[in-house]
């Protein structure tokens, strides 16, 4: 048995005076896809950026492929590429086409040819189904192939996790499908992914472990069947009430 | 109306006083090429000082460009060129305009980069620094090229404007454009010369404000 692709202990960040994560611990394992639901402000979407120190935590360690994040010795750029995220509002860069944004980095931090980069970023398009889209700049593309791109863009990279911070949120309802479409792929090709979302059906059938999170703790955590039919815990039983209504 | 005619738009007098007007355009032209890409190189530097997250170090760098915004160019370069000699420092003409240049210029240049950077949004950054790009090739690939796109209207009127201060070097008897043309009008008692050398800012500038009106437009649409 392998250890946890991501393993993170006693995080805590306060934005101000405000804690916005109290002591967190979760394990992700390889291939497992782990799904994080929660109010608003309950910090998922905190909790999501500090497993690459987008957002800086106050305590705690996280290892990512028994790699520590907070150790000062560690590369933090080195390792964000083996971290793929997926945003809500995409963050595609403008500026560049759909080839380039898959690219940049395959130039500028694995240290690619511009040749090799382009052939490993059709790849990347290839798998999200927006291969005839290479030349095509964000401006061009729908949002569920903005998307499908961007995850393409933490494809490419190898990762050997992928956070998805709501990546459905912005999307008109009939877009949604063509990107867990892609989710679900992953999923099937093994990848291991922490995702924070209320795609509920998706998760139902799809996620390995549901984590239900409130004023910055875990308050429950169960297989999908389990929490959305018999949760535990009465803040679970209530918020699922309100998300399934 | 043969008098007006004669004061300020003599053909005869401008065929006169063209060679000395033209090499006081080279002049200008000279002028601008040192000006404007020290103005640029300046000003960016200026934009990138004021994101250092040290608050001293803001602060310090936000007084700067407030100071040299504040103060009158043509005060600054009488003081860099006439003034910094009792210091022991004694500049050529072109070297004082450069100095007095690229400490107004900068900090103008800077509030427009400034304000570009400032419209690129933080998702941006995120994403790029996600994918391991460290800061520097952020700004250089990600954020620099979409905020210069966003604020390039205002980086060519801050040019325009840029050339048209070249006009101040007059003053210390750098003999740009203005200063020949202005030496024409004293041999030939007749304000034609001056005439001729507006029509060349004219030429220069028109140009550009008209790429800037193009560019407002294709932006605002």
């Amino acid at each position: 048995m392998t250890g946890p692709i991501l393993d993170i202990r006693g995080l805590r960040k306060s934005f101000g005076h405000v804690e916005v994560l109290r002591g967190i611990d979760l394990a992700v394992k390889p291939q497992e896809l782990v799904f994080i639901i929660g109010p608003s402000g309950s910090g998922k979407s905190t909790l999501l950026r500090c497993c690459n120190r987008l957002e800086e935590p106050n305590a705690g360690t996280i290892l990512v492929d028994g790699v520590d994040l907070m150790d000062r010795r560690t590369n933090i750029n080195a390792m964000r590429r083996h971290i793929g995220m997926v945003f809500q509002s995409f963050n595609l860069y403008p500026h560049l086409s759909a080839l380039s944004n898959v690219s940049l980095a395959l130039r500028k931090v694995v240290k690619k040819s511009r040749a090799e980069a382009e052939a490993l970023a059709l790849t990347a398009l290839e798998r999200v189904g927006l291969r005839e889209k290479a030349k095509s700049y964000p401006s061009e593309l729908s949002g569920g192939q903005q998307q499908r791109v961007a995850i393409a863009r933490a494809l490419a990279l190898e990762p050997t996790i992928m956070l998805f911070d709501e990546p459905t949120s912005a999307l008109d309802p009939e877009l949604v499908g063509s990107v867990l479409g892609v989710m679900r792929e992953l999923k099937q090709d093994g990848m291991t992914m922490l995702v924070v979302s209320h795609e509920m059906r998706f998760a139902r059938d799809a996620a390995d472990r549901v984590i239900f999170m409130d004023h910055g703790l875990i308050v429950e955590e169960a297989p999908p069947s389990q929490i959305f039919t018999s949760p535990r815990e009465p803040r679970t039983r209530t918020f699922i009430a309100e998300l399934t209504r | 109306m043969e008098a007006l005619l004669n004061q300020f738009f003599n053909l005869d007098i401008m065929a006169r006083a063209l060679p000395l007007v033209l090499t006081g355009l080279k002049q200008t032209l000279l002028l601008c090429i040192v000006v404007i890409p020290l103005g640029l190189a300046g000003g960016l530097l200026v934009a990138l000082l004021s994101l250092v997250p040290w608050r001293v170090f803001r602060w310090a760098t936000i007084l700067a460009i407030d100071f040299f915004r504040a103060v009158p160019p043509l005060v600054l370069l009488i003081f860099v060129y006439s003034g910094l000699p009792f210091a022991g420092i004694r500049l050529t003409p072109l070297a004082a305009v450069a100095v007095a240049f690229l400490l107004n210029n900068s900090s103008y240049y800077g509030e427009v980069y400034r304000a570009g950077i400032e419209s690129v949004g933080r998702g941006q950054w995120d994403a790029a620094r996600s994918t391991g790009l460290t800061l520097t090739q952020t700004l250089r690939n990600v954020v620099l090229p979409q905020a210069i796109r966003n604020v390039l209207p205002d980086l060519i009127s801050n040019t325009v404007e840029v050339v048209k201060l070249t006009s101040l070097a007059s003053v210390i008897a750098l003999p740009e454009l203005l200063y020949s043309a202005d030496m024409a009008r004293s041999l030939t008692f007749n304000t034609s010369p001056i005439v001729l050398a507006a029509g060349f800012y004219l030429l220069m500038l028109w140009p550009l404000v008209r790429l800037v009106s193009r560019l407002e437009r294709r932006i605002a649409s």
